[in-house]
């Protein structure tokens, strides 16, 4: 059995930062003191001249990013998730999101695998608060090999981007051949009986509920949805014809999330069950991310009975 | 200064004026005090200070300026206009739904303008970010921001001034309309950002302190501001809201308000006497 690699998204996130300054594109890339957390810091030991630390500040550092993307730069600005996209969403929408500028938002630290630092620190609204943002680009990735390519492609796409990642290292989904397109969902894993449509660090939990599934004579098709907005259509529409009923999956509040985003199409396309697994419209806690990975319900396990209630629904 | 110059621009204040109380009347809203407040900074900034160019407005040299104080958008969409940016009848349009001349200032509608402003705070923060582009660049342009004195009640404000001073942006030139009235009142009333002077200096500024409708006053501002070096500039300007139009002036229900077709004419009839007056 070959090794498993794991790695946290945030740190592909300052890997392919520290590439694209060692290309001619004219990038900065702001933090807001938290640079050895977001994994910048990595990024400004390599490229201090295209690194700016703006303290424990962050709508200033939006609206410091808008003016310098409005100069011309293509503009990385990070911080934890609730504060990028918590604290720093009125800057986000009004400086960043309505002039439509090319400001990249690494958010570090999503969901509740930030672990000990608790609720505070646990940002599952992100992704519901950035999706109502007007031509916000959302990309929640999977792993490393996908999180160096968000990030590159974030850099070449023509507007605001938010990218989502993460704190805790998690094993590695795909393998170097994997392309990445914004907007395009990839099917993992065909199968007939139910879609799981997972994104960020459910996208390996989705690949180990369909193995469990499959002993059980359950056959689950697995979609790595990595762009959460815009979102594909297409591959949830042809989800849901195919396997009749969805279950969607991610590190996130189950309201305004990806299963919100899976049910919007799905209800004005093809009507069928979608059923969420997320968190639970709760807080979060101090506890080792893993642990609270699996008492918030968001594992392969938790996915799998989620999946065969989903089936006993559509036969019912 | 020289005495044609500040005729020109005296002049050309009234013509703002004018010009931004037909957009607002037309619109029947707007913020007609904290736009007649500014009409002077804005004359002395496009017509002796900005290297800004109407045929080639997003010449990446070019001086940039961030209405901070967005809705004060009127004041700016009648200065771009007499500049040759876009016709002075266009601002008959203002605020209709029809028109690009939006309620506050976006940088992709209008020609001329550098940043889509209106969220009180926000403008100073790209205006900074905008200074840093110049230095990271090692370009010479310089960057305007105004700012009102109720504005400065947000704490982003404060936020960018740490960081302008902080990182030597002395290419930024903050401008805060200092005229004493916000909308639920008087500045100290409704909770006091005094002393603002002492703030600026606090938070590492170079600061001065000017009346804000004197030409003599905002050149010699803006001169200091130009040669000094490694801070940026605040200019503390002391404005009179409303200005130019009797029953406007310092009156804190102007704020937000369109004047209806009799006070309107009365406005008009104010500003041309003054423009005749100025013209003959």
């Amino acid at each position: 059995m070959s090794e498993i690699i794991k790695t946290a998204t945030r740190d592909a996130y300052g890997k392919a930062l520290i590439e694209l300054g060692d290309t001619d594109k004219k990038i900065i890339v702001l933090d807001a003191d938290l640079a050895a957390a977001t994994k910048t810091g990595m990024f400004k030991k390599a490229h201090p001249e295209k690194f700016v630390d703006c303290g424990i500040a962050e709508g200033n550092m939006m609206g410091v990013a808008a003016g310098l993307a409005a100069s011309g730069y293509t503009v990385f600005a990070s911080s934890f998730a609730m504060f990028a996209a918590g604290r720093a969403f009125e800057q986000v929408r009004n400086s960043i999101g309505y002039p439509h500028l090319n400001v990249k938002i690494g958010a570090t630290h999503a969901g509740i695998s930030v672990g000990e630092d608790g609720a505070s620190h646990q940002c599952c609204e992100d992704i519901g608060l950035m999706r109502t943002i007007p031509g916000m680009v959302i990309l929640n990735p999977a792993d490393d090999i996908e999180a160096r390519l968000c990030v590159l492609a974030a850099a070449e796409h023509d507007g605001p981007v938010y990218m989502r990642f993460g704190r805790l290292a998690v094993p590695r989904v795909f393998d170097e051949s994997y392309k990445f397109e914004i907007g395009k969902g990839a099917v993992l894993k065909e199968g007939t009986d139910v879609t799981i449509i997972a994104t960020g660090l459910m996208v390996n939990e989705a690949l180990m509920a369909a193995e469990k599934l499959a002993d059980e004579g359950v056959s689950a098709r697995v979609v790595n949805m990595a762009t959460i907005k815009p979102i594909d259509r297409d591959i949830i529409i042809d989800s849901a014809k195919k396997t009749g009923v969805i279950v969607t999956a991610e590190e996130h509040n189950i309201i305004g999330g990806l299963g919100s985003a899976v049910a919007e199409v799905v209800c004005e396309t093809v009507p069928v069950p979608v059923l969420r697994v997320g968190v639970n419209d709760t807080f979060g806690k101090s506890g080792p991310a893993v642990e609270l990975l699996h008492e918030f319900g968001l594992d392969a396990d938790n996915i799998a009975v989620k999946a065969k209630e989903a089936v006993d629904l559509k036969n019912k | 200064m020289d005495a044609s110059l500040k005729k020109q621009l005296e002049i050309f204040a009234v013509k703002e004026r004018l010009l931004l109380m037909e957009g607002i009347f037309n619109a029947k809203a707007g913020h007609p005090g904290g736009s007649l407040s500014i009409a002077e900074l804005l004359a002395y900034l496009y017509n002796v200070e900005m290297k800004v160019d109407p045929e080639n407005p997003k010449d990446p040299n070019r001086d940039r300026f961030v209405l901070s104080k967005g809705h004060a958008a009127p004041a700016l969409y009648a200065t771009l206009a007499l500049k040759g940016f876009f016709p002075t009848d266009d601002i008959k349009t203002l605020r209709k739904s029809d028109s690009y001349l939006q309620g506050h200032p976006s940088m992709n509608k209008v020609p001329g303008v550098d940043m889509s402003t209106g969220s009180l705070g926000q403008g100073i923060s790209a205006a900074a970010g905008m200074a840093l582009a110049a230095k990271l660049d090692g370009k010479d342009y310089r960057v305007y921001t105004i700012l009102g004195d109720g504005e400065i009640e947000e704490g982003e404000v404060w936020e960018a001034a740490m960081f302008a001073s902080a990182k030597g942006l002395d290419n930024l030139l903050v401008i805060v309309d200092n005229n004493n009235l916000q909308i639920d009142g008087t500045v100290e009333e409704v909770n006091s950002p005094y002393p603002i002077f002492e703030k600026f200096e606090a938070f590492g500024f170079n600061t001065i302190a000017i009346d804000g409708n004197n030409f003599d006053e905002i050149e010699d501002a803006v001169k200091r501001a130009k040669e000094f070096k490694g801070k940026p500039t605040a200019v503390i300007a002391k404005c009179v809201k409303g200005k130019g139009v009797s029953y406007m002036e310092n009156a804190v229900n102007w704020h937000g308000a369109a004047p209806n077709e009799e006070l309107y004419n009365v406005a008009v009839g104010e500003l041309t006497a003054a423009l005749k007056e100025l013209e003959a």
